[in-house]
């Protein structure tokens, strides 16, 4: 099993939520976080340009069995990458082990309970 | 020819005719105060909708639906001072279509100009301005969270001059061909045809022409910020007083009773969207409450100044009944009216105006029967009522579609698909309304 964690651009978690519930992947955890990767963005205040040092991103947080890790990433980098995904910024995946998962409800514990 | 020759004759010494007339009534402080208030109360409207409607549409469109309203403050303004004051409330030209009077270009000829009922021409014509700004506004509901601002602007101003102003002339001119229907007129006091159904039906031309937004409605879009939404219809109806009871240009009678009908219409027609709710879901919405609130009030506008405390309620609960089927058939349809610009606006202006017949005060069909001679029955006035609708309806929705046609061939109307994604906010102003939610 593995925990697989991607910040991604706010504005493409529509397209890459699309993209995972047609690979079949629907269960899934979606946060807004602030943070600073390679990309540099511009915003107008009062006429003036500024560059915020900290941007917010959308991070997502799903946990897979094994087979199902290659399958997730690729429809998130797929997703990303049919809109701007030639720029600068189009966020990262982590994919780390995971040691156990417990459906609260039911105590099934494992693959079963993702 | 000679018959335009005299037109213009007309129409150039127009103003020294009005010079030579000398004897100004004199100023009602009483009323002049009121329609000060009234106008000052309809401009609150607007920031209200842009807080109703920015509430309504998600996170990232915020500030660009906000926007709309705030753009049509300054476009329609402009506009009103150089030439829409002067074609909605000028004298005939082109067989009617809409009116001219030089005086009123950029208002220069009013300064010193006081009105019949002793109120300043200037607040006359600041007060009707607010109108103009509030109608395209409405439109901006039915086509949220997928337009270019670009192209909004250049809609709305084309929309202001060719749809709204002439509309207004028919209706409100004292020359205007709506105006002199029938006995005493078609019956819009407040905007139900001019403002509530031409910006409905405009609305729902321009979203079905526009296309649905990108994943509707399989991708469910949650309101931002629905306490927002709620001070909004609040100012909205609070805004209203001045916009109905305003109307009777005056401080009197007809002012007394069109406020205790707007009031009275928005309470019934609340009431009636949760209990309706209530049977239907289960639960009494927040949202459910003011979409009450506003058909309530879009019904009662075109009837205001005719109507008494019972019809007031009833057309209140009318509305919201069939403003409630209309949005449930919407969604069985599946056009992307987005915030139901024409579902309230549009269907509730229609209900309003037609269904007011059958709750006219005695003195008005007395008065109307007096003036046709004899007899006016109710189902005259509704034959009246009927073609004022069907010709705002006709007039509005095939003109927006003229005009968005050809405005997209200058500046494409739709928004770009990463604008879209990306979200109004950030592609067009180059902001974000929530920031402070995220740490930085």
């Amino acid at each position: 099993m593995k925990l697989i964690i991607a910040i991604i651009r706010e504005n493409q978690l529509d397209q890459v939520r699309e993209s995972l519930i047609e690979a079949g992947v629907s269960r899934i955890t979606v946060s807004h976080v602030s943070g600073h990767g390679r990309r540099q963005t511009e915003e107008i205040y009062r006429g003036q340009k500024i560059i915020p040092n900290l941007v917010p991103n959308v991070r997502l947080e799903i946990a897979v069995n094994d087979d199902f890790v290659d399958v997730t990433c690729n429809a998130i980098i797929n997703a990303t990458k049919a809109n701007e995904g030639g720029l600068i910024g189009s966020g990262k995946i982590f994919v780390q082990p995971l040691e156990e998962v417990i459906r609260i409800r039911t105590g099934e514990r494992g693959s079963e309970a993702i | 020819m000679k018959k335009v020759f005299y037109l213009f004759l007309f129409l150039f010494l127009l103003p020294l005719a009005q010079l030579q007339a000398a004897d100004t009534p004199e100023i009602d402080t009483g009323a002049t105060a009121w329609m000060l208030t009234s106008t000052a109360l309809v401009l609150l409207m607007i920031p209200g909708l842009a807080m109703f409607y920015g509430g309504l549409v998600r996170t990232k469109n915020v500030l660009g639906t906000m926007m709309h309203s705030f753009a049509a403050m300054g476009i329609m303004t402009v506009l009103w001072v150089i030439c829409g004051y002067s074609m909605a409330f000028g004298s005939n030209i082109l067989g009617g279509w809409f009116g001219w009077n030089p005086d009123y270009f950029l208002l220069s000829g009013i300064d010193e100009s006081i009105m019949e009922g002793g109120i300043p021409e200037y607040i006359f014509s600041m007060f009707q301005a607010k109108f103009a700004i509030i109608t395209p506004a409405l439109i901006a509901g039915a086509f949220a969270e997928r337009v270019s601002f670009k192209g909004y602007c250049f809609f709305i101003a084309a929309w202001g001059i060719l749809i709204y102003n002439p509309l207004c002339h028919w209706v409100w001119a004292s020359d205007g061909f709506l105006f002199n229907l029938g006995a005493k007129g078609a019956i819009d006091f407040a905007g139900g045809t001019v403002v509530h159904i031409s910006a409905g039906v405009s609305g729902l031309v321009a979203a079905i022409w526009l296309g649905a937004r990108k994943s509707h409605p399989h991708l469910p879009m949650r309101p931002s910020n629905l306490v927002m939404t709620m001070i909004g219809a609040g100012l909205l109806w609070v805004g209203w007083f001045g916009f109905n009871a305003g109307s009777s240009i005056t401080s009197g009678l007809s002012t007394a009773q069109a406020l205790t009908a707007t009031q009275i219409a928005a309470a019934a027609g609340a009431l009636v969207w949760v209990i309706i709710e209530g049977f239907h879901q289960g639960k009494a919405t927040a949202l459910g409450f003011v979409s009450g609130i506003l058909a309530g009030l879009v019904a009662i506008t075109p009837a205001a100044g005719v109507v008494q405390p019972v019809g007031a309620m009833a057309l209140g609960a009318l509305a919201t009944i069939i403003c409630y089927l209309a949005i449930m058939l919407k969604n069985k349809l599946g056009y992307d009216d987005t915030l139901d610009a024409f579902g309230i606006h549009g269907v509730g202006g229609i209900v309003g105006a037609i269904f007011l017949v059958f709750f006219i005060r005695e003195s008005w069909m007395a008065d109307a029967a007096s003036i046709a001679g004899g007899s006016w029955s109710v189902w005259q006035q509704l034959g009246v009522q009927s073609l004022a609708v069907l010709i705002a309806i006709t007039y509005a929705g095939v003109g927006t579609l003229i005009i968005l046609f050809v405005v997209n061939k200058f500046t494409p109307i739709r928004s770009s698909e990463e604008g879209e994604m990306r979200g109004l906010d950030n592609h067009y102003h180059g902001e974000r309304g929530y920031g402070m939610i995220n740490p930085n």
